[in-house]
């Protein structure tokens, strides 16, 4: 075992907070419509254990941007069906010429795993429950769009906390800005020992009590089968936990509204929130591309 | 005359004998002689002759450790461990006898398989006790014969690896227990919760956002069984590898009540915590898993004040190509024999300050009193010739690769500790010596 490969990504909690200002400002001055061939000749591999349409596509766009050559490896029809393990795919696409595996998969730290064994770069698109920090990245460059800093906001999160990867990552990013969170939903969703995640983290039931006064509120795709699963009744959690135009009226007049997608419309969301002017969600689609390009040219050490 | 094979005496010369049972703990000398404890007596007190001298000046001589709670793999698993690698591996350890789990393949739910394990074909190091199935294929369905199994040699049942869940099922193993003078032991984990888990549940496994086991699920299933041991008469209930402090509670309340419910603690149970587990560290995955610091805590009063009736190891060795994968999806378990006496002294004695002969008792006539391991755990005349030598003032570093274990996977790779095995004596002859 060996320390994860300079420019690897596998969270924000463990990203030096020099890293990530240096990764929000390069995210800024990426054009996916300028080609930039910072990365030509490099190749990237996508690893893609878990299904997924934004983060890979965003991802494949933002290393050809770069000049790099991609290719797009999952687990249906390759040797991962075969029973290859995580480590032995690795070995084999680091002998192939990777440069870089962009990787998702659902087992918590297995990108981890992936970068104590190889000595290329790893990006992780996304392990489990535990963090996806480009997804949170994102998110950041698109905050600072709308807001001259991140410091001294208030940000809501809304919705299944506990099985997200997203939420993880955002609350240690926000919470390095000193942005003021707050976790709504009920119990099986957001545990009590959410709050112990990051410093100054609050855990509301009361979305009323969540919104008031807030900049950011960041809504999470909730799970039918999840509901089910924990007895939740869809009627009850909507009629508790749907962002409508009456609730968004409590927090700040420009707040915003982000949701990582894929929306569920009349769930956790009215289609007027999802379409409304404070709604910033194809925002956050569009900078998925820049912010990955940033991502991908700090892996390789083009990061200038 | 009758010609006497080598080493058939054996005189331990100058040593602190620590012997809980018979309430020694002063320079002795001990005699060994046909598989037994022949003599103690003051420094050069000692009145029979000996072939052989072992020279224990400085040293700490003790009844041979026991430990109540091993994987060898064997039959089946051959590629983990093996009865012979195991036992070498407990022998370096200072553990004479060795208590075996039924989770093998097949699972030792037959007379025959209990005799199997103790053949000397098998080539064991040091004693082999069988602990056999609770129920048929550990399924947790259907008894198995305890009479039978119990003449064939085991020494308890189990189904660990998994908890007796049913009731029905526990009451009956208690109360079949019972009539035997058969302890039961139970793997406390309610599966109905931990399905899919792989942590214990608290901030760390929220945030490596980890399906983790809360501590409840321990405590449930002891509470339960603490309950039928108090109903039950004269019925024997040994509670595995205890990690919560609620499942204490449970076991003080049994005792109170002077139900005959024992427990045991595992060396990384009373040494790591979940936030141990770092970034995936699958050799700090075990079940049940690394629990708080309070739980921690909590076992180590336990430990100190008699609750804990043994250390056991709960040694479960896995091949590398078992752990080396996702964290969820490695195998569950630690190898624990050449560690456990170097954690014990260091964490217990030295940390905590525990006594020494505390330490010793928990090794010995502890662990012997728990599954009527008569003429072990002491070192009183007439007694089994088998001795645990060792300095507990060795500074030390382990190396995860020299073990005599087949497999590596052990979270304590590299720590320095103090207190070290420099022999070990099973049935008079020597199996180890450092």
């Amino acid at each position: 075992m060996n320390k994860p490969a300079r420019g690897s990504l596998l969270g924000i909690e463990h990203l030096d907070t020099k890293e990530i200002v240096g990764l929000l400002k390069l995210a800024r001055r990426m054009n996916p419509q300028k080609a930039r061939p910072l990365l030509r000749g490099k190749r990237v591999v996508l690893l893609f254990y878990e299904a997924s349409t934004r983060t890979r596509t965003s991802f494949e766009f933002a290393a050809k941007a770069l000049g790099a050559t991609t290719t797009l490896v999952q687990s249906s029809g390759s040797s991962i069906e075969k029973g290859e393990s995580v480590v032995d795919t690795g070995y084999t696409l680091r002998a192939v010429g990777a440069d870089c595996i962009v990787m998702r998969h659902p087992s918590a730290g297995a990108q981890h795993l992936m970068a104590t064994h190889l000595d290329i770069p790893i990006i992780n698109a996304g392990d489990g429950m535990h963090e996806h920090p480009s997804q949170a990245l994102l998110d950041a460059v698109t905050i600072l769009k709308h807001k001259r800093s991140l410091t001294g906001l208030q940000a809501t999160i809304i919705g299944d906390i506990f099985h997200s990867r997203v939420a993880r990552s955002a609350c240690h990013l926000l919470s390095r800005f000193g942005v003021k969170i707050t976790l709504c939903g009920p119990p099986e969703f957001v545990p009590d020992v959410a709050a112990s995640l990051v410093p100054g983290l609050r855990v509301t039931r009361h979305i009323e009590d969540a919104l008031r006064g807030t900049d950011v509120i960041m809504l999470l795709r909730v799970q039918k089968e999840r509901l089910a699963g924990q007895k939740i009744r869809l009627q009850d959690y909507i009629a508790r936990y749907q962002m409508t135009t009456a609730r968004l009226k409590l927090a700040k007049r420009d707040a915003i509204v982000m949701h990582p997608g894929p929306i569920i419309r009349g769930l956790e969301l009215t289609a007027e929130v999802a379409d409304g002017p404070q709604s910033v969600i194809t925002d956050e689609v569009h900078n998925g591309v820049p912010t990955r390009m940033a991502v991908l040219a700090r892996a390789m050490g083009k990061a200038r | 005359m009758r010609t006497r094979p080598e080493h058939d005496s054996l005189l331990i010369k100058g040593g602190q004998l620590i012997d809980p049972a018979a309430k020694i703990n002063a320079p002795m000398d001990v005699l060994l002689r046909d598989g037994r404890v022949s003599e103690v007596a003051a420094p050069n007190k000692v009145r029979g002759t000996a072939d052989e001298k072992f020279d224990a000046r400085g040293l700490v001589v003790a009844p041979g450790f026991i430990d109540l709670h091993v994987h060898l793999r064997e039959p089946g698993q051959a590629y983990k461990e093996t009865i012979a690698s195991g036992t070498a591996s407990a022998a370096a350890g200072g553990f004479t006898s060795v208590c075996t789990m039924p989770n093998t393949q097949p699972v030792v739910d037959t007379a025959e398989w209990v005799s199997w394990l103790r053949n000397p074909e098998r080539g064991a190091a040091v004693n082999v006790f069988p602990i056999a199935a609770a129920t048929r294929g550990s399924k947790g369905g259907t008894l198995t014969d305890f009479s039978a199994l119990q003449r064939a040699g085991a020494v308890a049942v189990t189904d660990d690896g998994k908890p007796i869940l049913d009731d029905d099922i526990m009451r009956m193993a208690l109360r079949l227990g019972a009539e035997l003078n058969f302890p039961v032991v139970q793997h406390a984990e309610d599966t109905r919760v931990t399905e899919g888990c792989s942590m214990h549940a608290g901030p760390t496994s929220f945030r490596l956002g980890l399906r983790a086991m809360p501590a409840m699920a321990e405590a449930i299933i002891v509470d339960r069984d603490v309950t039928l041991a108090q109903q039950i008469r004269e019925s024997r209930l040994h509670v595995a590898h205890l990690s919560t402090s609620d499942a204490l509670k449970a076991v003080r309340r049994g005792k109170r009540a002077k139900a005959r419910v024992t427990c045991e603690v595992t060396p990384h149970h009373f040494t790591l915590i979940d936030e141990n587990v770092g970034e995936y560290d699958t050799n700090f995955k075990m079940n049940p898993p690394l629990r708080s610091a309070s739980d921690r805590e909590a076992i180590i009063v336990a430990l100190a004040d008699g609750t804990v009736d043994a250390i056991a190891t709960d040694h479960a060795p896995h091949a590398l190509h078992e752990k080396q994968v996702e964290f969820e999806r490695a195998a569950f378990g630690v190898t624990g024999l050449e560690t456990a006496l170097a954690l014990a002294i260091t964490q217990l004695h030295r940390e905590h300050k525990v006594p020494l002969a505390r330490i010793v008792e928990l090794l010995t006539s502890g662990p012997a009193r728990v599954f009527d391991l008569n003429g072990r755990g002491t070192l009183a005349r007439g007694s089994y010739a088998d001795v645990t030598i060792f300095d507990p003032k060795k500074k030390w570093t382990f190396d995860g690769a020299s073990s005599r274990s087949l497999s590596r996977n052990t979270p304590f790779d590299g720590w320095q500790f103090t207190g070290k095995v420099v022999a070990t004596v099973a049935g008079g002859k020597i199996v180890y010596h450092m």
